[in-house]
């Protein structure tokens, strides 16, 4: 469904991702993890082209979605529908809850009026938030809770009807019980989406995800399933870093 | 880098080593009345026993908290799974031992020596050896001499079969032999079962240092990880 191969990319000068190759499997969580500056961000972004945003930033190698290159002659605006992504932080529009779930299909023409509320009223119940927010959907999103802000921006992105979730970091800005439901949330989500995290929270990795692969210095070190990779890994680089006992 | 988990992991591999070497020690007892034919020092064996008992329960529970508090993964994960395991092994080593000496009791109570033994003492130099290798295996992380024990087992199984096959044709033909030869097939069943939890251990060794589960297949050399659920 979404693979990569033998993507190298440039910051300037800088060779930020030295021909990575992997291949994402449908209907799974996959989690890249790696120390700061690995490499792993780049990567993710590279699934749905938001490192085109950065100037000076050079991509070559394919990423294959349903067999086609994004990176020839591919719809960015189609890509980013098919292809979302949740941020480190939350990052709900300025907007009400209503307003920000609807925005992509409003937006999209891919609904309005009665359509347009059952749309919201779908991705906020996908996201277990319909029972916290129903009855206040013209409320701020930004009085929502940090966690709350999380789910509504999945909903946001869920409303559009992708196939892929890009996660950089989704839990970093939250405290361990909403990390928790967030983490739940995913383990959900997986059944109908193909999900692909960033994680710093090597516990994180393990708990989520099904396929894990570890970045060292734009290098995709080691991929696999998550249960082998952090049982019994098979590059003393990987077994070094999730012991702890890299740097 | 050096971590201070690092420091936990060497004491509990300590503890470990200490047990087994109170182990070993409770074999020796045990092997050396037998063949000498003494009363065993019970007061020694009793603090053995105790001391064997504790650490298990030390080391199950500091393996426990380990993993709870410090969730290891790879190389230390195994390695906590496994000295739980370990110490379990040598557990019910040392309780073999005891079960020797109380059989010694019997034997040296049901009269003089039947015949010359030889196929017991072989069996009871092989099980040290291999409890020694397995423990030497785990201290040097070498999965090669853990591999050693997986071989000599099956000299200790052939050891056992002859002795039954011995005493119970010796039994048959005379009854006044039956005690005797009856204590005789229980310690070389003690024996042949201190060398399954040797044997147990050097997996448990394999499996730490290689991240290979070679139980049930030992030639086999199997895959890292269990078969498909």
């Amino acid at each position: 469904m979404l693979e990569a191969r033998n993507v190298r990319l440039w910051y300037g000068d800088f060779n930020a991702l030295k021909g990575v190759s992997m291949k994402i499997q449908p209907r799974s969580i996959t989690a890249i993890i790696g120390p700061s500056g690995c490499g792993k961000s780049t990567m993710l972004r590279c699934f749905n082209r938001m490192n085109d945003l950065v100037e000076g930033c050079r991509v070559e190698g394919e990423v294959l979605f349903e067999g086609r290159n994004i990176y020839d002659h591919y719809d960015l605006t189609e890509l980013r529908k098919r292809v979302g992504m949740v941020f480190q932080r939350p990052n709900p529009f300025p907007l009400s809850v209503q307003e920000n779930v609807g925005y992509g299909p409003r937006i999209h023409g891919l609904a309005s009026g009665d359509g347009l509320r059952a749309a919201v009223k779908k991705a906020l119940q996908a996201t277990q938030l319909w029972n916290d927010v129903g009855d206040r959907l013209t409320a701020p999103a930004l009085s929502l809770s940090a966690e709350q802000q999380q789910r509504l921006c999945i909903s946001r992105l869920l409303a559009v009807a992708p196939d892929i979730l890009l996660m950089d970091e989704p839990c970093s800005a939250l405290d361990p019980m909403a990390t928790q439901n967030i983490e739940e949330l995913m383990l959900e989500l997986k059944r109908d989406y193909t999900i692909v995290i960033v994680t710093h929270n090597m516990q994180q990795a393990a708990r989520v995800s099904d396929f894990t692969g570890f970045m060292l210095l734009g290098e995709l070190v080691e991929f696999g399933e998550t249960q082998t990779i952090f049982t019994a890994p098979t590059d003393k680089r990987t077994e070094e870093y999730i012991t702890g006992r890299y740097g | 880098m050096k971590r201070h988990f690092d420091e936990d992991l060497a004491q509990l591999k300590e503890r470990l080593l200490r047990m087994g070497g109170s182990v070993e020690r409770m074999i020796h007892l045990s092997a050396k009345d037998l063949f000498a034919r003494t009363e065993a020092d019970r007061a020694e064996l009793e603090k053995l026993e105790r001391e064997v008992n504790d650490l298990q329960i030390v080391i199950d529970d500091r393996a426990l908290k380990l993993i709870a508090l410090r969730q290891p993964m790879a190389t230390d994960l195994r390695f906590l799974f496994m000295a739980s395991r370990i110490s379990s092994d040598l557990e019910r080593i040392a309780d073999q031992a005891i079960n020797i000496i109380e059989t010694t009791h019997h034997l040296i109570a049901g009269g003089p020596p039947l015949v010359p033994l030889v196929d017991l003492p072989l069996m009871a130099e092989i099980c040290q050896e291999m409890l020694r290798e397995a423990l030497d295996g785990f201290v040097r992380q070498d999965a090669s001499m853990a591999r050693k024990v997986l071989e000599m087992d099956d000299k200790v199984d052939a050891c056992k079969r002859r002795i039954f096959d011995e005493m119970l044709a010796m039994m048959e033909s005379d009854q006044k032999t039956i005690r005797r030869g009856l204590c005789i097939v229980l310690i070389s069943r003690n024996l042949e079962r201190i060398g399954d939890h040797a044997t147990n251990i050097a997996e448990e060794v394999i499996y730490m240092v290689e991240a290979r589960d070679v139980r049930h297949h030992h030639g086999e050399g199997a895959a890292p990880g269990a078969p498909a659920e």
